[in-house]
């Protein structure tokens, strides 16, 4: 039996999981968390039920996004050691699967989010997935160095879809948590391009590091470091801000301000001397510098039921 | 001949356990649709809506009526 299971095994046949890792599993948690935060925070209470199915179908449409995505970059998926283990580069499932699986998600998750929260939330989520693969994928990740800077919208629209469902609407609050992730992507990705340093220019991905050089990257890694700052403070001064908030959003900007101006003060040679330690340390506070921002949101709209929250 | 069975592959069993996963998101979305009809329902939510034709149950009352 051995030589005929050998004939499957080349492009083995998909899994359930291999249509699971179509979804990007890992960006959907972010998308999950953001939207979460976005809806908590929100000044309207929302049905757990309602909540919950918002929550799900903002997920799916985020993965559906990310199905598409593997479809359109499957040449170069294949390229990239970071994504040649992807279903599609793999062979295990096909490109035309992957557009038909992002399509029909696409549907329902816009669809379904708009009849259980309403239509200004399923608008948003529609335009968030147009614009991640359309806007990102298609026009703008092989063609400009501004990729991830005007692709990380995408990515920064969940929060405000969660604020929508609960208000069916837009507001300050909801813009300047867009701003935070929007301003943040391009340091985080860009630290990682830093180190990750092959991968890119293989594929042809025009990333800053490529087109700009090494140290034009980290001169712009501490401008929108900069530039971060003060929209993240800003949220404190909102509604949703309080002095949890505020402390919170301090000590994390000094410690990424200080690490993004580490950076900005290496070159190659010391970078690459002590392989890149610096740059992987900063990738690696960038995620806990999001992650306890909308931590710290949350707790303060927790608060606010004993009388300890905003000001 | 009929009675004849294919040796079970390991192909199989991956198909099945995609069947099962196509099964349960099935289950799961039949049952998030009912909870959510549930949730709108008591909530107040409206049981019909507009089916091209005129229904006086939909009407916003006028003044003085």
């Amino acid at each position: 039996m051995t030589d005929t299971t050998a004939v499957f095994e080349q492009p083995r046949e998909a899994g359930f999981g291999d249509y699971v890792a179509l979804l990007k599993p890992r960006v959907m948690s972010l998308v999950v968390f953001t939207a979460l935060a976005g809806l908590v925070v929100a000044p309207v209470s929302v049905h757990p039920m309602i909540a919950f199915t918002s929550i799900l179908f903002i997920a799916i449409g985020g993965g559906a996004s990310g199905s598409l995505n593997m479809w359109w970059d499957a040449d170069i998926d294949q390229v990239m050691r970071r994504t040649q283990n992807r279903p599609v580069p793999s062979g295990r499932v096909t490109k035309d699967e992957a557009l038909a699986v992002g399509l029909a998600l696409s549907g329902i998750a816009v669809l379904m989010l708009g009849l259980a929260a309403n239509w200004v939330a399923a608008g948003l989520l529609a335009f968030t997935i147009f614009f991640y693969a359309v806007v990102y994928t298609m026009w703008l990740k092989r063609s400009t160095p501004q990729n991830i800077v005007i692709g990380g919208a995408a990515g920064a629209f969940p929060p405000m879809i969660g604020w929508a469902v609960a208000t069916g609407g837009v507001s300050l609050e909801s813009v300047l948590m867009f701003a935070l992730i929007f301003m943040w992507t391009p340091p985080h990705f860009w630290a990682l391009a830093l180190f990750m340093k092959e991968d890119y220019s293989n594929a042809g991905v025009p990333m800053l590091t490529v087109t700009h050089g090494r140290k034009s990257t980290r001169v712009h890694i501490l401008v929108y470091t900069l530039l971060l700052a003060p929209l993240a403070l800003g949220i404190a001064a909102t509604s949703i801000g309080g002095p949890v908030y505020l402390a919170a959003s301090l000590v994390l900007n000094a410690a990424f301000i200080r690490g993004a101006l580490r950076i900005w003060k290496r070159d190659e040679d010391v970078a690459e001397a002590d392989a890149y330690a610096v740059e992987k340390s900063f990738f690696k506070l960038s995620l806990v510098y999001l992650f306890l921002h909308f931590v710290a949101l949350m707790a303060q709209k927790g608060l606010a039921a004993y009388g300890l929250g905003g000001w | 001949m009929a009675t004849e069975f294919r040796e079970e592959h390991e192909l199989h069993k991956r198909r099945f356990g995609r069947n099962m996963g196509l099964l349960a998101v099935l289950i799961a979305f039949v049952a998030i649709v009912f909870g959510l009809t549930i949730v709108k329902v008591s909530e107040g939510g409206k049981m019909e809506a507009f089916d091209h034709a005129t229904r006086p149950s939909l009407l916003v009352p006028e003044d003085g009526q």
